[in-house]
């Protein structure tokens, strides 16, 4: 090095300061620290959450209804129906909003209008969740004249479709255009393109979005305290108030009783698991590189 | 790359059948899939179609506002711009003011970055430039399932883990302490200001680390290897070759947790001791614009109380929307050019 033309013999040579090794290290190991701060409260979280729950998981917990204040037993049966009910009738209305939104933002979407849809999605995606509930209550509940877990689906459906639009988009992108170009080359019409060749190699992407927005809303709390309400009874009707497992675990954890404790646990429980596998599916989805469509 | 996605198993379906097709031109006519002629209309209905999911994104965001607005109008009417600056919250006399909520929701969230931002950013940096690669995907997967926990899980958790802790360990510390500040004094209940800003904390870090990692990973890699090529230690490199690249993009994430902090409801709610007071002390129970919908608008009786609740919701509505919009041109600012990718 100290042949160089031009460097200084000590420059090169010169060692790095204690000073400067000294605060290297302590920023790594900083950084290392957040880490584990950051991790603690997850593990605290899940630990609880199995040691609390677990225990209380049961029969009678997966199969009954409520018990009156006051008396044991009982479980989150209707609730753990109702949310699958309200997730069943918000996927039907956002996951194909979503879906052709995101199908137009793709194919169509080069354009001022596509980009205004597209900023207004990213919009939609930061509205928070209870006003959402305020706007679902406005239109169906105060329409309807009661809570129902239509007017749930609804907030929820909503709260689904940016998510949902903005995946489809992504993955309708990473099809390569000679895809495209091959199926117009071949006389295909343009709509049957887009659904039967591009969307089709997409297929396991748009999934993963859905599946993304699906646990998103899944514990969604907030938007359905004024619209699906809650409901001590099993209930199938789109009219009426439904029950749902985020409410049930909000109405027992903040009870002054112990045994709603120890099932607001055990709910909180099963909604996690939900949620977890949904993610993880999606995580090993995408890490096997289905999520990467045709690219 | 055409090739292998046109030979890929999980492309069956009409291409093979088209290819033959093509080749021998004999079934070609009674083909549905190239039939030509209704293919126009076929076209345009389906066009139509994909308009019209994707103006129902403009149209929601529209409905939201208007809804908000037309239910608001009343207390608008009654109270005008004071609403917000008006402590007495007085549902029995229809007198309502919503300052209360707005300083529990600033102060929380405000508390909420304070605590979050180093942690966040030091998650981001370890992850992007410290870690061992096989550790990389691991750690961002589990800050990445941090964010999926669901809001009221966390709060169930505050409740019976959180408060209890800091009523009895954290809290009589900070009042020995750090009691002089007036930040920490009074009674330490457990649930409070300082609850609510904790719990907040803990949910806003994964999105501002996983965007703070988005933005440091867009930084380029020469950026780095030119810093390093003059001397510098990791720390240096990382300090002048990425952090000062991406710091809009990371005052960007950090907007962008505001955000969700200002939005959060059912966590805040069960751990914040819901009572609409104004106290210097962080031990205190506060109250958020967010919670005090959640907690009173289903039992909101009366036209004037309904409408000043949905004035609240109106407020935070948009308050959030100046401030996504503000973090997304930031975060913009730094990736354009990165393909885009979207966030669990």
């Amino acid at each position: 090095m100290s042949d160089l033309r031009g460097v200084p013999d000590d420059f090169a040579a010169a060692p790095i300061s204690l000073w400067r090794r000294g605060i290297n290290a302590l920023v790594t190991f900083a950084a290392g620290a957040a880490v584990f701060l950051v991790l603690l409260p997850l593990g605290a979280i899940f630990a609880y959450l199995v040691y609390k729950g677990f225990g209380s998981i049961n029969w009678a917990f997966l199969t009954q209804t409520p018990k009156p204040v006051g008396e044991a037993g009982g479980g989150m049966a209707n609730a753990i129906a109702g949310t699958a009910y309200i997730l069943l009738i918000a996927s039907s209305i956002g996951v194909p909003l979503g879906i052709g939104a995101g199908i137009y933002l793709a194919e169509y979407g080069r354009n001022r209008l596509g980009n205004l849809i597209r900023f207004t999605a990213d919009v939609l995606n930061g509205v928070p969740s209870i006003v959402v509930g305020i706007v679902a209550y406005g239109i169906v509940v105060l329409a309807q004249g009661h809570f129902s877990a239509l007017a749930g689906g609804v907030a929820l459906a909503i709260m689904m479709v940016p998510t949902i639009t903005r995946t489809t988009e992504e993955m309708l992108l990473l099809v390569p255009n000679a895809v495209r170009e091959a199926a117009f080359g071949l006389g295909v019409s343009r709509w049957r393109t887009t659904l039967s060749i591009t969307l089709r190699t997409a297929t396991s992407g748009v999934i993963t979005g859905v599946m993304l927005a699906f646990a998103r809303v899944a514990g969604e709390t907030a938007p359905l305290l004024f619209t699906a309400f809650g409901n001590q009874y099993w209930n199938w009707k789109m009219n009426q108030p439904t029950a749902a497992l985020s409410l049930q675990v909000f109405t027992y954890a903040i009870s002054p009783f112990d045994e709603w404790h120890r099932q607001a646990w055990a709910g909180a429980l099963i909604l996690i698991v939900l949620i977890v596998v949904a993610v993880s599916a999606v995580r090993i989805a995408a890490s096997r590189g289905m999520m990467k469509g045709a690219n | 790359m055409a090739n292998q996605a046109l030979g890929a198993p999980r492309l069956p379906g009409p291409q093979p059948v088209a290819k033959q097709e093509v080749v021998t031109g004999t079934r070609a006519e009674s083909d549905p899939l190239i039939r030509a002629g209704s293919s126009q209309v076929a076209d345009r209905v389906f066009y139509l179609a994909m308009l019209a999911c994707g103006l129902s994104i403009l149209a929601l965001v529209g409905l939201i506002f208007y809804e908000l607005v037309t239910k608001s109008a009343l207390s608008w009417h009654a109270f005008g711009w004071k609403f917000f600056f008006q402590s007495d919250w007085d549902p029995v006399n229809e007198q309502f003011g919503a300052w209360p909520f707005v300083y529990g929701t600033v102060v929380s969230s405000i508390l909420a970055l304070i605590l979050a931002v180093p942690l966040a950013v030091g998650v981001a940096t370890f992850i992007t430039e410290m870690c061992p690669r096989r550790l990389k995907g691991i750690l961002a997967f589990t800050t990445e399932l941090l964010a999926a926990i669901p809001s009221v899980i966390y709060g169930l958790w505050a409740i019976f883990v959180l408060v209890p802790l800091l009523r009895m360990y954290v809290e009589p510390f900070l009042a020995r302490y750090f009691g002089w500040t007036g930040l920490f004094e009074g009674t330490p209940y457990g649930i409070g200001m300082l609850a609510a800003g904790i719990i907040l904390a803990i949910m806003v870090v994964p999105i501002i680390s996983s965007i703070t990692r988005e933005v440091m990973t867009a930084v380029p890699q020469q950026q780095r290897e030119a810093v390093l090529a003059l001397g510098a230690t990791r720390w240096e490199m990382i300090r002048t070759g990425v952090l000062r690249n991406a710091r809009a993009g990371i005052l960007g994430a950090i907007i962008l947790g505001l955000g969700r902090a200002l939005g959060e409801t059912m966590a805040v709610t069960m751990v914040i001791g819901n009572r609409a007071e104004i106290a210097r002390s962080l031990f205190a129970p506060g109250y958020t614009m967010a919670s005090v919908i959640a907690n009173e608008f289903s039992e909101a009786t009366g036209d004037v109380y309904l409408s000043a609740l949905v004035e609240v919701g109106l407020a935070l509505f948009l308050v959030t929307i100046i401030v996504n919009i503000l973090a997304q041109i930031l975060v913009w600012s730094v990736t354009r050019g990165m393909p885009a990718r979207s966030h669990v």
